[in-house]
């Protein structure tokens, strides 16, 4: 059976599923349901002198029917007085020992007002201090959260500060609203931080209302940028952890954040290097309960696998991102359509056709050749044909029984076919396919010895350019 | 010709709606879940091809309003076509779903979402920008072969008069469909929608001895005619207690007929026999039979038909033939098929209590009094036409609907309007009206 047990950063952890610094982790109330429902560790909404917030504060993009594949707020930080925040952390770790509970902290950027937070959060009894150099708005006009983030000389001396002070392991959570965040860490690393966290919320407009013309979320008619968050921005914070993770003037141990909301999303964030995953949208969407599943189908996954510890499979997946100059050029795969799982939607032949590489067809047998190239029917044509052809209702007395249209379940003149020589081996109709495993993409070999993009410049003496 | 009516607040009580409208969250979750397929194959089964994935995702994207716009340019029956259509073997049942282990999209009550919409806020069908040109065509029937035929002329400038001999245009369409499908004041509301694109409608007979003046007047003719009479039941026992299929629903649909007798014996298997059993049941009868002299393989009705039969509580008595009729009581023989494969009278005799027999066993062709208009070919009682264009034999007349196609369905129906439309412009001279 699994263990998700891991020390991170030195603190001892019961498994790696934290709550991120945010509405779920707002009071010691919540926190203790949480840690009821099984998670293991939480950073503390962001304590500092306490904000007013405004009404409304979220708004969300629904994609297809589903509801917030990206959220968006324009929430400070704790809107509850330090003291307050301070006792129910000291109440929590009295009751819950054994679960991790870490500071999240964002004062004025003086000196002496860091050391004064930094010892009232230990003195409480938190188990670590993360400080938020991220929060993208409200805070960042104050000179707090993302100014200091944005600017590596800040965010290292901040480090500093807090470090000359802090006993407890202290994590610098990077805000992703810069060029490359690695300039950042670096910069925390320098000043330094135990550990890392990333990424906080992205700056974003989610939409404007079109009957009033104002942005959402409305604040009186008017409304300002937010940060975004949730499964839309899972992509862009792995890319960010993978490339803080190989980067080694970065690297420490990392508490991934960004769209994590299923334990496949954790294993990612494992695989490029994460020590511990931070959660917030997924539990504002469903509940703490998410968690479940979450511990039971990495350990299930784990089991299959063959890794008893987390250490097991930590990072495996770093050595496999690369530069794009040395991937095999000489690497060569086709789409392949499996008939029998084909439903005929020829959402593949239009992709390729308007997306691609026009080399998947609805004419099942090849058409007249130019040259050496297959003259197709265009994508207009098969429907022209469709709009002018005569359909009749199917009466049962009427019509003789409908001719079998081939063994597979689509009949076969929608089951479209790839031109594998034409093929770029692209994927997008795998993308596109609405049906699991119905299009593969099969390797296909081209008789040369892998050679990449640099070995192949390098050879014809070519220079660099960009 | 008016469309004024007044249906009858019992009639309407006792057929609700069989599909009820969808609400928008409903309409909205159904209709993300259509996956937009290319060349799509609903399409293809659409008789009048709607483009159905466009009309879907207008509705998944909030623009309801263009959604009903894109129905109509293919269907401008397109409201009626959405709540009658057998759409389990039309659009619904080639949706590549099936093939996915996922129930079909509901296509017809998405399409019927649209159209209420569109209806309910009041919006004009859009007439295409054309000029308007100094041809006439007269469409021979209201039904909704020439109600699609009309519209489509319209959309081409050509002026168009519709002659129907009821007193409510539609057709079976407002005389024919179950109520619980669509009700005489959804049909009367659609008609009244086609007369707002120019098109006259008349109330008026046309007798052969009128078709001379048509030809005068008209630049071409289009026959949408459908179907006659109901046959009859040749049994000995008179007509007593007899009431046609037909004219039973159009009674009930009209508020002319509110109730049958205790016990109802249809007889016949198709479509049409079940709506009036089904009918019988909710207008209060006890026990109504479909008596056939065959089997359930070989009925004529849809499955699903069949299936809401049942519901209802309809009994079936299959291999029975009817023989006599008396006092309330129908004397039925047992069939069977012989080993020559024909259908056999024997000796067993079964008496079925039934106040009121309602034959259903098939509507006669017209071809009696059309055969004779100029040189109009028939074969089998059918208007025999050139499927693309709908051209008879005779250069000035066209026809489609159920006189041509011996009887199918509205989208059928409506489907030759269209084409024929597009014959009789491509006949006229006009220049060809877009595909849609
Ligand atoms: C009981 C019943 C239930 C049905 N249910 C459904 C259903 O649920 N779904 C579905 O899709 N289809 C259904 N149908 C079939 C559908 O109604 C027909 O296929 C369709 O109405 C045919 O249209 P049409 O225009 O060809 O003919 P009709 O609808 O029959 O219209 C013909 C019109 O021509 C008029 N006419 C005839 N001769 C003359 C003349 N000499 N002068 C002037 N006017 C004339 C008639 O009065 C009639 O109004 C049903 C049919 C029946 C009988
Ligand atoms: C409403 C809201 C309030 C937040 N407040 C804080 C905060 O006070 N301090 C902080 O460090 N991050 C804050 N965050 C950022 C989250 O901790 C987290 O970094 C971010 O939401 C990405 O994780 P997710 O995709 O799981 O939501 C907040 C996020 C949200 C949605
Ligand atoms: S996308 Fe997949 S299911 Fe659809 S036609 Fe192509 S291969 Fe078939
Ligand atoms: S008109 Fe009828 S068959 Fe055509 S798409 Fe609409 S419901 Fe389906
Ligand atoms: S076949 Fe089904 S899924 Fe495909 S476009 Fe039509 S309704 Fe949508």
């Amino acid at each position: 059976m699994a263990n998700l047990k891991t020390t991170f950063a030195g603190i001892e952890c019961i498994n790696p599923f934290w709550l991120a610094s945010a509405p779920p982790t707002n009071c010691g109330e919540q926190v203790m349901r949480a840690f009821d429902a099984g998670w293991g560790g939480a950073v503390w909404k962001t304590i500092g002198e306490p904000i007013t917030n405004v009404s409304s504060r979220y708004s969300s993009v629904d994609w297809a029917g589903q509801r917030m594949m990206g959220l968006n707020n324009i929430e400070l930080i704790s809107d509850r007085p330090i003291e307050v925040n301070l006792a129910e952390i000291a109440e929590v770790k009295r009751r819950y020992p054994k679960h991790v509970v870490i500071a999240s902290l964002m004062v004025e950027s003086r000196r002496d007002v860091w050391h004064e937070m930094v010892k009232r959060a230990e003195d409480a009894g938190s188990d670590g201090l993360e400080l938020n150099f991220g929060c993208p708005h409200g805070m960042s006009e104050r000179g707090m959260g993302s100014a200091v983030g944005q600017v590596p000389e800040y965010a290292q001396m901040i480090t500093e500060w807090v470090k000359e002070v802090a006993r407890t392991p202290v994590l610098v959570k990077l805000t992703p609203n810069i060029t490359d965040i690695r300039l950042v860490a670096r910069a925390a690393k320098q000043g330094g931080a135990d550990a890392l966290s990333a990424i906080n919320t992205i700056n974003s407009i989610t939409g404007i209302d079109l009957n009033t013309f104002t942005p959402r979320p409305n604040v009186d008619g008017k409304s300002s940028h937010g940060g975004y968050c949730g499964p839309a921005v899972k992509p862009i914070a792995l890319n960010m952890v993978q490339s803080v993770m190989a980067d080694p003037a970065s690297v420490l141990p990392m508490s991934a954040i960004g769209g994590i909301g299923s334990w496949r999303d954790a294993a990612e964030f494992l695989l490029v290097g994460a020590g511990t995953v931070q959660v917030c949208t997924a539990v504002m969407h469903y509940g703490y309960r998410i968690v479940e599943d979450m511990i039971d189908g990495l350990s299930q996954w784990m089991d299959e696998k063959g890794f008893s510890t987390l250490d097991d499979f930590r990072g495996l997946s770093l050595p496999r991102v690369t530069e794009w100059k040395h991937l095999n050029l000489n690497y060569k795969i086709v789409a392949q359509i499996d008939e029998s799982l084909c439903i005929g939607c020829d959402l593949c032949h239009i992709a390729c056709w308007d997306g691609a590489h026009q080399c998947i067809h609805t004419d099942r047998v090849s058409g007249p050749v130019d040259g050496h190239v297959e003259v197709h029917r265009k994508p207009m044509e098969a429907v022209h044909a469709t709009m002018s052809s005569i359909a009749v209702t199917r009466i049962p007395k009427m019509d003789p029984p409908a001719v079998s249209q081939g063994h597979y379940k689509a009949p076969l003149a929608r089951i479209p076919r790839v031109d594998e020589t034409e093929c770029v081996g692209c994927n997008l109709c795998s993308l596109v396919c609405p049906v699991e495993d119905c299009i593969t993409m099969k390797e296909v070999p081209v008789g040369l010895a892998p050679e990449t993009w640099e070995e192949r410049t390098a050879k014809l003496g070519i220079v660099e350019q960009c | 010709m008016g469309t004024a009516f007044t249906p009858h607040a019992g009639i309407t009580a006792r057929f609700p709606e069989l599909k009820p409208a969808l609400t928008p969250q409903a309409a909205m979750v159904e209709a993300n879940r259509c996956l937009n397929c290319f060349d799509a194959p609903c399409t293809a089964a659409c008789p009048t091809h709607i483009d159905v994935p466009r009309f879907i995702k207008k509705i998944a994207s909030g623009n309801v309003a263009g959604s009903a716009r894109s129905i109509l340019e293919a269907n401008v029956l397109g409201g009626s076509c959405a709540r009658v259509c057998p759409v389990e073997v039309l659009c619904e049942g080639s949706c590549v779903m099936h093939h996915r282990a996922e129930k079909p999209i509901m296509i017809g009550r998405l399409q019927r979402y649209a159209m209420d919409n569109f209806y309910g806020r009041g919006l004009q069908i859009p007439v295409r920008q054309r000029p308007e040109l100094p041809l006439r065509v007269a469409c021979v029937g209201g039904g909704p072969a020439s109600l699609g035929c009309a519209a489509e002329l319209r959309q081409a400038g050509v002026q168009v008069t519709v002659f129907d001999k009821r007193d409510l245009a539609g057709g079976l369409n407002t005389y024919g469909v179950a109520e619980y499908k669509l009700r005489v004041s959804e049909s009367l509301r659609e008609i009244e929608a086609i007369q707002s694109m120019g098109v006259e409608i008349l109330q008026r007979e046309i007798g052969l001895e009128d078709f001379a003046a048509l030809e005068r007047e008209f630049d071409a003719i289009f026959l949408g005619v459908g179907l006659g009479e109901m046959h009859r039941l040749r049994i000995p026992g008179g007509d007593a207690g007899v009431m046609d299929a037909l004219d039973l629903i159009a009674g009930y649909k009209t508020g002319e007929i509110l109730s049958v007798g205790r016990t109802v014996a249809v007889i016949g298997c198709g479509n049409t026999a079940i709506d009036a059993a089904v009918a019988s049941k909710r207008l209060g009868a006890d026990e109504v039979h479909i008596v056939y002299r065959r089997g359930p393989e070989e009925m004529s009705a849809f499955g699903f038909e069949y299936e809401h039969a049942l519901q209802e509580g309809v009994k079936f008595l299959w291999w029975r033939q009817p023989i006599a009729l008396e006092a309330g009581t129908l004397l039925c023989a047992e069939t069977s098929i012989n080993e020559a494969g024909e259908l056999v009278v024997g000796e067993m005799r079964t008496q079925l209590t039934a106040e009121v027999v309602v034959p259903a066993i098939g509507q006669s062709p017209l071809a009696e009094w059309l055969s004779s208009v100029k040189g109009i070919q028939f074969a089998k009682g059918r208007v025999v036409v050139d499927r693309a264009t709908g051209a008879t034999s005779h250069a000035k007349y066209f026809a489609g609907g159920d006189c041509v196609n011996g009887g199918r369905e509205v989208v059928d129906a409506v489907a030759d309007g269209k084409r024929a439309a597009r014959g009789i412009a491509a006949a006229l001279g006009v220049m060809e009206v877009a595909h849609g």
